[in-house]
């Protein structure tokens, strides 16, 4: 059975979504069974998923054009790998554009609090719990959250020198 | 009555053991450090950002300034994460193309990491050494691809340029020339009692530290953890080579240097494996005669004559040398809506120039489908993943990086505190942080 089969035994109820594009196993699952997902990878001995290598978020406003429908705007991505047993799985949470919180991990993976910093920093999704949620890669005087869709690319904010 | 209170320190981020980049904030007592803020982002550029604005072989000049001491594993990843998207498969000659300049990178990459790391600790002299093996390295690097550090080289479904016909040659003098650098500077530095004393037991992570925090790559393989995504999910042609991962046992500055040190040896090994493993690229035949410069080839294109220059190769400005009709076959997957067509055909018939056109108007170009797909590969540092969410536009609705090195800068106070304030610098070094990957 693979770990996605597992998962998606245990938490039926909570399962949104699975797939596995191009042989990545894929979950999307309910933002309040987050972390009790996230403990069942880490401690389940078949399962075992000691890494969290990698943390973002993505910004589905007009996703295609808006040809494609979603019902959530933001949805948080979840990369794990088992070094026992040499598994990856991705993990999506949905978040809603009203309120863009979800758990922080900060406790489980140490690796999770920078990500989830960055996160923040280009996002603004809150997590609840985090110890430290300040902006890492801008400043924080900066305005908005860059990586958003409706954030213009080419949008300047001087941190320093003339206000336009 | 004495009364004794910490002090902060400010290190960086114009410092230069911080590269200018990175702002810690020590708190010290003494000498003795207890406790560390690090600050990152100086060299922030929106790369994420701008590769939504861009069509997707439009990305591959930001990747180069990701890690800009291994352009080229930045450029196979990202390619290797479209192909993925996209399913398709690239030609035997061309993923042996990738995996041995992706070996040079690891080396000259390992090669910066410890000279600059040595440099700060005084010893000019390796420095120097060191990045004369660099430059050998770079020689090559620029004879396959016309450039040093922007290289741009790896196209989706290929490469740009086949290999130089002496290139093997040039590559095994070079390889010879590295080693005995390595050999200098393993005199210099494993046996000196200075450099020993300042590495032995400073900085140290602990294995379970180390995979909480999600570290990967020599410092990850410094404390003893057996994990190199070229053995785990091996990728392109590793799965051939026959190589080992070398491996620390306490995780502090001195088995990092070792790792790193052992870990070009083994590249040195790939890159040879690969030159004897390689399949067979340009068909060999006399094309003296039968060279047309490309504004002839145009000109006689325009007027219909197209018939003559079937068996013609165009002659072409420097830095599309090699991707010429006689190489594209071998080194470009045999798909014409990823891959752009041979110069001749651009130049010589009307097929060939919409299919150019195709690839690279806006609004057209690559289509993979909708969906997403992670690919990690190892990059010098650990882990470079690349995740890529395609709406089944020609520009990437979400590219993101996993930088290895991000992970490592937020453990660095677990390696600094409890340490002496002078061994700073020695850490840092170690770490090997590229700023341009970090900050993105």
């Amino acid at each position: 059975m693979t770990p996605g089969q597992i998962v998606q035994e245990q938490f039926s109820q909570q399962m949104i979504e699975a797939h596995d594009f191009r042989g990545d196993q894929t979950l999307i699952i309910q933002a309040p069974a987050l972390r009790a997902v996230a403990l069942f990878l880490k401690e389940k001995p078949e399962l075992d998923f000691n890494f969290l290598m990698d943390l973002t978020a993505v910004d589905y406003l007009f996703f295609a054009g808006g040809r494609v429908a979603k019902a959530w705007r933001f949805e948080v991505v979840y990369h794990f790998y088992s070094l026992k047993h040499n598994q990856r799985l991705r993990l999506k949470v949905p978040v809603e554009e009203k309120n863009p919180e979800v758990e922080t991990l900060c406790d489980l993976w140490a690796s999770a609090n920078w990500y989830e910093r960055e996160v923040w920093d280009m996002f603004g999704i809150r997590f609840k719990g985090h110890p430290n949620l300040k902006r890492i890669l801008m400043y924080e005087e900066f305005k908005g959250h860059a990586l958003r869709k409706d954030y213009p690319f080419n949008k300047r904010q001087p941190l320093i020198g003339p206000q336009y | 009555m004495t009364q004794t209170r910490s002090m902060l320190l400010n290190v960086g981020p114009s410092h230069p053991a911080m590269h200018g980049v990175i702002r810690l904030m020590v708190e010290v007592d003494g000498e003795k450090i207890k406790g560390v803020d690090v600050e990152i982002g100086y060299l922030h550029r929106a790369f994420e950002k701008m590769c939504e604005t861009v069509m997707y072989a439009q990305c591959f000049p930001y990747t180069d300034r990701l890690n800009y001491v291994s352009p080229l594993i930045n450029n196979v990843g990202f390619a290797l994460c479209v192909e993925k998207l996209l399913g398709i498969e690239i030609p035997e000659r061309a993923k042996y193309i990738r995996v041995i300049m992706s070996e040079i990178s690891r080396v000259t990459d390992h090669l910066t990491c410890i000279a600059a790391s040595a440099m700060e600790l005084g010893a000019m002299s390796v420095f120097l050494y060191m990045i004369k093996a660099r430059e050998y390295l770079y020689e090559l690097v620029e004879e396959i691809t016309g450039a040093r550090l922007t290289i741009s080289y790896v196209r989706i479904g290929g490469v740009k340029a086949d290999l130089t016909p002496g290139f093997a040659d040039h590559a095994f003098q070079k390889i010879a020339e590295v080693r005995r650098v390595l050999i200098e500077v393993d005199g210099l530095l494993t046996r000196n009692r200075i450099f020993f004393d300042r590495m032995k037991d400073v900085g140290k992570i602990s294995k379970e530290d180390a995979i909480s925090h999600g570290i990967t790559g020599p410092f990850l393989r410094s404390t003893g953890v057996s994990y190199d995504v070229r053995k785990a999910n091996p990728y392109l042609i590793y799965d051939r080579l026959d190589f080992e991962i070398p491996l620390g046992t306490t995780g502090d500055n001195l088995d990092r240097y070792f790792v790193r040190m052992a870990e070009m040896e083994q590249s040195l090994r790939m890159i040879e494996q690969c030159f004897q493993q390689i399949p067979e690229g340009e068909i060999s035949g006399d094309l003296t005669g039968c060279v047309i410069p490309a504004s002839q080839m145009v000109d006689r294109a325009k007027m219909g004559q197209t018939r003559e220059f079937i068996e013609d190769e165009v002659a072409v400005d420097p830095t599309l040398q090699g991707s010429t009709r006689k190489y594209h076959d071998a080194i470009n997957a045999d798909k014409k809506e990823v891959v752009l067509p041979a110069k001749e055909n651009t130049y010589g018939n009307i097929e060939g120039l919409m299919n150019h056109f195709k690839l690279v108007m806006y609004g057209h170009g690559i289509h993979p489908p909708v969906g997403e797909a992670y690919f990690p590969v190892e990059g010098a540092n650990g882990e470079l993943g690349f995740y890529i969410v395609s709406d089944g536009r020609d520009l990437p609705w979400r590219v993101r990086v996993h930088p290895p090195c991000f992970p490592i800068m937020a453990a660095l106070p677990k390696c600094l505190v409890g340490g002496m304030m002078a061994d700073l610098v020695a850490t840092f070094g170690s770490v090997n942080m590229i700023a341009g990957e970090l900050d993105r």
